[in-house]
């Protein structure tokens, strides 16, 4: 095997990968022969590193070097300066600066060492196509370990110490669960694993196993052993190529290695593990419906109980847990429960990754103690709000969750604060809002998701939302009126108090949210008939300032609507009723004559 | 896989190979590689060095690159910089003699100092 001397290690997670981190990955490659370097440096195709904001990210080992926003021209520079002749290139590294709410830079903004990194461990550190760097960084060392020197009721026991919770959203004890499955008596018991991540803006569960697969395997093979299972499947979205790839690479090598498949180290343990693929339905993310979906019927929920620990799969026995939550198993066995109740809060322990998106610098993902406030996460480690704007609110748990506003922003972040504060945990999506952000809008749009992705197979949530979703379009689009918000307070408790599964249950949360804490702005639409934000096109108004415009004729030439006439002499004028309220006008005019009521 | 032995054989080899991402690593060999330490040599002294290193198992080893140290004509130059700080410059450097300071100052703490500066 040839000896490296260094380690070039290029993102190829699904963002880097959009990014061209492909093509840097083959000029790398010409670039190193070129300069008769191949011998000497080694290129490690690797995960997310989490900071998909400015990406590709290439980080060349020994010195440890991150360099941001790679672009292909710059790979000879890269190899000439750095890789032979050793010189770090200054101009491409990684700057850390974000914006504090003054919008002054912010001296605290460090992305990383903020962090504390348990499921993404090995994300942007190993080569996720490689067993042998999992290995290398204690892979496969947990399943040992409770194979040879546990039994399944202590590895429970373990479980159950430590105090993991679900990290799907509901924030169920991981270890109750597998207790309840371990004690049904059943000839054929599964494992299954939820990798359908349909909230819109996250991607934790498709970085985890795009950047470390084998923990995901590791970590199902001891729940299996754990509740008396030898047969496995992973449920993930079509949509997730990348990670679809790397984790059945991840199958066969743990196969060829004696990981997977019949007594494995020789213990007479055996475990199989399936991809179930899904076709990207929302409601698949529902366990029950989820598990139809598996058995190859139509993903549809249905009531509980039984729940999956005693009828599940197949009628039989089985547990569900999330891409994140399997993440963390192995480390726990490894290191502990004590040492994982050290971190985060007594009733939430452990760490919680975020997939942080919206008006935010740092677009990418975060992994932080439970506990940790909005404000770090949105700050010190998201790098503040661009182009100097004020933080609005964030919202948590996708269409299931809600808006947590400004005036919490201190809230240390946890399975229960979240639910007191009207919103949830969610599986980890946190999309950052700031003055610009229409909150009626925003609860719209979410129910618009929801209201496509109801199943129908229950009428509370395939009716009531879609009558919810109605009388929002009327309020954003000027017909509202006052009683209208009491009409949606009436409908969202009873979707959430009637709905069979968790979709239903959920989807008026946007909507109850918004209306908390912005009522202010639901009002504003209804009585004044004005959108605060200024996004809500039917509540707009755009007219030229007569005493600005200079007569240039520039708005009326590139107004697609051809509503704006004039001629040299007089101001122009916009004609009201053919305005499509597109905005190119106020882009377009120079001398900022056009106005936005 | 049949044994956990066999499982911990791997991960050792392995590690090995993942030495060089571990940026706490202790000792840290410098080689001059800018135009004049290439001219002079420095390639094959480099690759000496990681070579020697591998062979050996010296795990908590790193060989880096650095441009011109400013004095051109002792090229090919490298430096050993030890776990404790202590910086060694050894001068006019051969692919032999780096195997020398392998051996001598990275195994048994001796420092060449015939080849110092």
């Amino acid at each position: 095997m040839a000896i490296y001397r260094a380690h070039v290690l290029v993102c190829a997670g699904t963002g880097c990968a959009s990014s061209n981190s492909v093509k840097i990955m083959e000029a790398l490659e010409a670039e190193l022969s070129l300069q008769g370097l191949e011998q000497e440096v080694q290129i490690v195709k690797t995960g997310c590193f989490g900071l998909c904001a400015r990406g590709p990210i290439v980080v060349v080992y020994p010195e440890g070097a991150m360099y941001a926003n790679v672009r292909v021209e710059d790979v000879p520079l890269l190899v000439s300066e750095h890789l032979l002749k050793g010189r770090i290139v200054d101009g491409l590294l990684l700057k850390e600066t974000g914006i504090d709410e003054t919008g002054k830079e912010n001296e605290n903004s460090e992305f990383f060492s903020r962090q504390l990194r348990i499921a993404l461990r090995n994300c942007g550190i190993i080569n996720p196509e490689n067993i042998e760097e999992y290995i290398a960084y204690d892979g496969y060392q947990a399943l040992a370990k409770v194979l040879t020197e546990m039994t399944p009721a202590e590895v429970i026991t373990e479980i159950q110490a430590s105090g993991l919770r679900g990290r799907g959203g509901a924030g169920f004890p991981t270890g109750i669960k597998w207790g309840f499955a371990a004690e049904q008596v059943a000839e054929q018991k599964y494992v299954c694993c939820n990798a359908d991540e349909g909230d819109p803006g996250a991607f934790m569960d498709r970085s985890v196993l795009e950047g470390d697969p084998h923990s995901v395997v590791e970590a199902m093979a001891i729940a299996a052993y754990a509740i008396g299972a030898n047969e496995g499947y992973v449920y993930i979205r079509a949509e997730y190529p990348i990670a679809v790839k790397r984790l059945k690479i991840a199958i066969k090598q743990a196969e060829s290695e004696g990981l997977l498949g019949k007594n494995i180290f020789g213990t007479g343990f055996d475990f199989e593990l399936f991809i179930r693929l899904g076709a990207g339905a929302f409601v698949c993310g529902e366990e029950t419906a989820l598990m139809a979906s598996v058995e190859g019927k139509r993903g549809e929920p249905r009531p509980r109980p039984p729940f999956p620990a005693v009828k599940g799969l197949w009628e039989r026995p089985t547990i569900l847990n999330n891409v994140e939550t399997y993440a963390n198993i192995p480390v726990i066995i490894n290191k502990g429960a004590d040492w994982f109740r050290t971190i985060g809060t007594e009733s939430s322990p452990g760490t919680k990754v975020f997939a942080v998106g919206g008006k935010i610098n740092n677009t990418g993902l975060v992994e932080v103690p439970m506990g940790t406030s909005m404000r770090e996460v949105i700050y010190n480690i998201g790098g503040g709000i661009p182009n100097g704007k004020k933080f609005k609110a964030a919202q948590t748990g996708g269409p299931s969750g809600g808006c947590i506003p400004a005036s919490h922003i201190d809230t240390p972040i946890e399975y229960e604060t979240l639910i007191e504060l009207g919103s949830m945990m969610g599986s980890g999506g946190l999309i950052v809002m700031d003055e610009d952000t229409c909150m009626v809008d925003l609860a719209r749009f979410f129910l618009e998701f929801t209201v496509e992705e109801s199943c129908g197979k229950c009428p509370p949530c395939r009716i009531g939302t879609k009558r919810m979703l109605e009388i929002l379009q009327k309020i954003t689009e000027g017909r509202g009126e006052i009683a209208d918000l009491e009409q949606l307070e009436i409908l969202a408790k009873n979707i959430k108090a009637a709905s069979l599964c968790g979709l239903g249950q959920t989807a008026p949360n946007p909507v109850l949210s918004t209306l908390r804490y912005f009522r202010d702005e639901y009002e504003a639409h209804v009585l004044e008939k004005r959108c605060p934000a200024g996004v809500c096109k039917s509540l707009l108004t755009y007219s030229i300032i007569p005493d600005s415009c200079r007569s240039c004729g520039l708005c009326a030439k590139n107004c697609p609507a051809d509503c704006i006439s004039g001629d040299r002499k007089t101001p122009f004028v916009i004609d009201q009723s053919k305005c499509i309220k597109c905005g190119t006008c106020i882009i377009k005019c120079k001398f900022a004559a056009i106005e936005l009521v | 896989m049949k044994s956990i032995a066999e499982l911990q054989a791997l991960r050792e080899k392995a590690k090995k190979d993942l030495n060089l991402r571990n940026t706490e690593a202790g000792t840290r060999i410098i080689v001059g590689m800018a135009t004049c330490g290439i001219a002079s040599g420095a390639r094959p002294v480099m690759t000496a060095l990681v070579e020697e290193l591998a062979k050996r198992n010296l795990n908590n080893c790193t060989v880096a690159m650095t441009g011109c140290l400013g004095l051109c004509k002792l090229e090919p130059l490298v430096e050993v910089i030890d776990e404790d700080g202590t910086k060694t410059t050894y001068i006019h450097m051969t692919a032999e003699k780096a195997r020398r300071i392998i051996v001598e100052h990275i195994v048994n703490g001796q420092k060449c100092k015939d080849l110092m500066m």
